[in-house]
């Protein structure tokens, strides 16, 4: 990945290609290279959709390798729905492909002077980029098609939908998975709409021709793999958890803890959670001749996703993830997985973060447009967002907005974005994180759940503030070294419990650059990539005033456990206290 | 006394009646017994349950269960 692909969309007489050696970026992977090239490149202060923000798309360090693992895409901008730095990312196919092409990272950069859609075609042969206006208003999976026929099936492709080309702020990029499906997500934070900006549609990528990335000792290289694969083996999430129920064994698990936000986050359980939960899930998509296990991406030895097929057996749409199922589902008071794998469907086709929609839909119900366990209403208002219309534009700019159209005071965002699936006054560890991440309400930027709920990498009471602030504050420095590998995040559970397996990763990364890196390098990329993120932050208009949850979530009593947020305002100032 | 016994994942079928909707069953149990007791009974292997809430808090195998109690079991696990 020696290589950075830059295109000017703005430039005289059309898109310039500009491809350069990767220069002072050198050594960067993932989010640390989208995060450092923001932070270095973009004007904190310019608008996210103008000619000044730039869209950067980068494999991690170990994509396109033989590591089991490596195949996410880190995407990065200054981001439209919270104004600032974003690093979203998502499994499938394209990271290992752009890698095996030989690139570091793709930027996009400027704005075209006119409203014409291109795409770029990247193979061997190098990079071309054309206008095709004919692909306006396509939603993904007709996209896909469409390339499919025109470039055959060995493509791998990063798009948006109509979302992105409306440029709405919860516009998702769409990454392919092994079947060439749009299935995988770059979701948070608007990064659609930042495609939508620059005026690109999509990106077929093809390594015909191209090999796997070459260690540069293949001995050493091979020996950590095995012990990679045997950890990630031998963990019980890892190797039976995921793959028998997916990320949706979670419902039960936060409802029985009592921290599953229920009605747009007024209660901690909700009654419908056996219905949607990953294990009626799985059987479903079994019993349909679905699949409940399945890779996203080449490589990949959990197999977390699956396959849902609607109930006369054909495909409806992957298997939601609990993040949909929840924001979809108890979030909105819905308790049918098949309206929730028909969201699931829509918001996919037309490029949207399930998790800011169902957040969305949870504040349109709270504001009384529909009532709260109204699954066709809900199907009906993701519909008028792909359709654009006025209300559809409301919605699709995220829960903030539609919070402030309706005069709703419940809307739990943090910096503009939605809050996942985890209600912080009964998980106060991910609290912790909602609330100081760079990124905005997010849950993988800093997981304490596993901590807090499921006593991976020990145990720490989610009722109480204590341990809270070190936990989030350690998870969100490991989470961001393992952003910039390329690696699934997933792999963190085994990590976290057993240190061999977090040496393996070290040592992966060792043989393959030919590096001597020890476990306290790995923290210091960690925090150099948050310092980052941090500094331009600030420079973007950011205080700590807004690294604090909303009101509510201090004051009023979230049952069955009767509790409030309680990490007081300046321990959540001590997160970055290094 | 009643407690409502939740067994989650690959453990539902260790329920006394597995095909009870929602993973829960009502089950009678004698004043002072603790999850272990109750689990042996239940013939669940001790190393398999990893997560075990009681009213929504985490609790172990020596915990006193008390009437009413809510209690939920899950096989080691995960998500995102």
């Amino acid at each position: 990945m020696e290589k950075i692909l830059r295109i000017d969309m703005g430039a005289e007489g059309g898109p310039k290609i500009n491809e350069v050696p990767v220069g002072d970026y050198a050594g960067l992977g993932g989010r640390a290279m989208t995060s450092a090239i923001v932070a270095k490149e973009v004007p904190p202060t310019c608008h996210p959709l103008g000619a000044d923000n730039k869209l950067v798309i980068a494999p991690g360090l170990l994509s396109g390798t033989a590591a089991a693992m490596s195949g996410r895409l880190s995407i990065g901008c200054k981001s439209p729905l919270t104004g600032g730095i974003k690093e979203a990312n998502s499994g499938g196919q394209p990271s290992q492909v752009l890698a095996r092409l030989g690139y570091a990272a793709i930027v996009l950069e400027g704005k075209p002077k006119d409203e014409t859609l291109y795409k770029i075609v990247i193979n061997k042969d190098g990079v071309k980029i054309q206008p095709d206006n004919s692909l306006k208003g396509l939603p993904n999976y007709d996209l896909i098609d469409k390339m499919k026929a025109q470039y055959g099936d060995k493509i791998a492709c990063i798009s948006i939908g109509p979302a992105g080309e409306m440029k709405l702020a919860a516009a998702s990029i769409a990454c392919t998975d092994m079947e060439l499906r749009p299935t995988r997500h770059a979701g948070r934070g608007g990064v659609g709409a930042v495609m939508g900006s620059k005026g690109v549609k999509v990106i077929v990528l093809d390594d015909t021709g191209k090999t796997m990335r070459s260690p540069k000792d293949p001995e050493k290289f091979k020996e950590a793999q095995k012990a990679w694969v045997k950890g990630l083996q031998t963990h019980p999430v890892t190797s039976q958890g995921l793959p028998a129920y997916g990320t949706n064994v979670l419902t039960n698990i936060l409802n029985e803890a009592g921290g599953y936000p229920t009605y747009n986050f007024k209660q901690g359980r909700f009654a419908g959670a056996a219905k949607i939960s990953g294990e009626t899930q799985a059987e479903l998509e079994t019993a349909r001749g679905g699949l409940a296990t399945h890779g996203c991406h080449r490589g990949c030895i959990i197999r977390c996703s699956g396959t849902y097929n609607d109930k006369d057996g054909h495909f409806l749409t992957k298997q939601p993830e609990y993040e949909t199922v929840w924001a979809h589902g108890g979030n909105c008071g819905i308790d049918d997985l098949d309206a929730i794998a028909q969201l699931d469907f829509l918001d996919d086709n037309y490029g949207l973060d399930t998790i800011e929609m169902g957040a969305t839909i949870g504040v349109a119900m709270e504001a009384g447009l529909l009532k709260f366990g109204d699954a066709q209403g809900a199907i009906k208002l993701v519909k008028e967002v792909g359709q654009g219309t006025p209300l559809g534009r409301i919605l699709g700019s995220g829960a903030a907005v539609t919070g402030k159209v309706f005069g709703v005071e419940r809307v739990p965002v943090v910096k503009g974005q939605a809050m996942p699936a985890y209600d912080p006054r009964a998980v106060q560890g991910i609290g912790v994180t909602y609330a100081t991440t760079p990124m905005g309400a997010d849950h993988t930027a800093g997981y304490a759940v596993a901590t807090n709920i499921m006593n991976v990498g020990g145990s720490v009471d989610p009722l109480k503030p204590q341990g809270q602030v070190e936990l989030s504050r350690n998870l969100q420095i490991a989470t961001a070294a393992i952003d910039a590998t390329g690696m699934c995040l997933f792999i963190a559970f085994a990590v976290m419990d057993q240190p061999e397996t977090f040496q393996a990763l070290i040592d992966m990364i060792n043989a393959f650059y030919g590096l001597k890196l020890t476990a306290d390098d790995v923290t210091a990329l960690g925090k150099s990539i948050l310092k980052n993120e941090r500094d331009f932050n600030t420079k973007a208009g950011f205080t700590a005033q807004h690294d604090r949850l909303p009101d509510f979530f201090k004051k009023e009593k979230l049952a069955p456990h009767d509790v409030t947020f309680q990490v007081k305002d300046e321990e959540l100032d001590q997160v970055f206290n290094w | 006394m009643k407690i409502q016994l939740n067994l989650f994942a690959s453990l539902t079928r260790f329920l006394p009646d597995p095909k009870e909707a929602g993973f829960s069953n009502l089950v009678e149990i004698e004043e002072g017994t603790t999850i272990e007791e109750l689990l042996d009974r239940l013939k669940i292997p001790r190393e398999q349950p990893k997560i075990i809430f009681v009213n929504g808090i985490h609790a172990g195998g020596t915990t006193v269960l008390r009437e009413g109690d809510r209690l939920g079991i899950f096989p080691p696990l995960a998500g995102g």
